[in-house]
């Protein structure tokens, strides 16, 4: 039975239609100790059925640990957005979920996809002006609950 | 802004799946955002405010913030 309901369903779809660029969701689980990878799985699995743009891409935190290093991921579940570039390249959107992405964070999760997807940022340019002065490395940790 | 800075990347963390980075940062009330694991943001707070308190913690402060136009 899907967790979303059918009219949210095509609220998603037809959000969704609006993308110009394809979101791979890449979906870092383990297979012993990590409770809610299962459910983790289950709410990104909604999502493909709702755009050709959206795939997703399952590795293991173990077993594929170059991957993971790659994107500095060290827990499971955890998710990385992807897409593509005008030359087909694979872009890291430096957005990532650590956890099931349910309850509040889902909206988050949404809201990135249509980002990652070519909605355009919801910032303005004075935002990205100050935003521009940023010149190292700055990691933003957002701690969330799901309700 | 992870999206328009590429020096920037932004996790989502969910804190009851992950109590020791919770218990870490002495995280209680959400959302809180930890900046290079250092410095605390509370609240969620708008683009203007929130970025100025990113700046604010790497110490790249802004000028003397300009009139506030609608957010």
């Amino acid at each position: 039975m899907p967790l979303i309901s059918a009219p949210d369903q095509q609220r998603l779809r037809d959000a969704f239609a609006e993308m110009t660029r394809p979101v791979r969701l890449m979906f870092f689980t383990q297979t012993l100790g990590c409770d809610t990878c299962a459910e983790a799985r289950q709410i990104l699995d909604e999502l493909p059925p709702l755009s050709d743009k959206i795939s997703i891409e399952e590795a293991n935190l173990i077993l594929d640990k170059d991957k993971a290093a790659q994107f500095g991921i060290d827990r499971a579940p955890s998710v990385v957005l992807l897409t593509k570039d005008e030359q087909g390249a694979d872009v890291d959107s430096r957005i990532r979920f650590n956890g099931a992405p349910s309850g509040y964070e889902f909206s988050s999760l949404i809201h990135a996809v249509m980002l990652v997807g070519g909605r355009p940022p919801g910032l303005t340019d004075a935002h990205k002006e100050k935003l521009a002065a940023i010149d190292r490395p700055v990691l933003l940790q957002v701690f969330t609950t799901p309700t | 802004m992870a999206f328009v800075n590429p020096h920037i990347t932004a996790v989502a963390v969910e804190a009851t799946e992950f109590p020791d980075l919770a218990r870490r940062y002495r995280v209680s009330a959400v959302p809180k955002t930890m900046v290079n694991g250092e410095f605390e943001i509370l609240g969620a707070l708008p683009p203007d405010a929130f970025i100025a308190q990113v700046l604010t913690s790497l110490g790249t402060a802004p000028e003397q913030p300009e009139e506030q136009s609608q957010s």
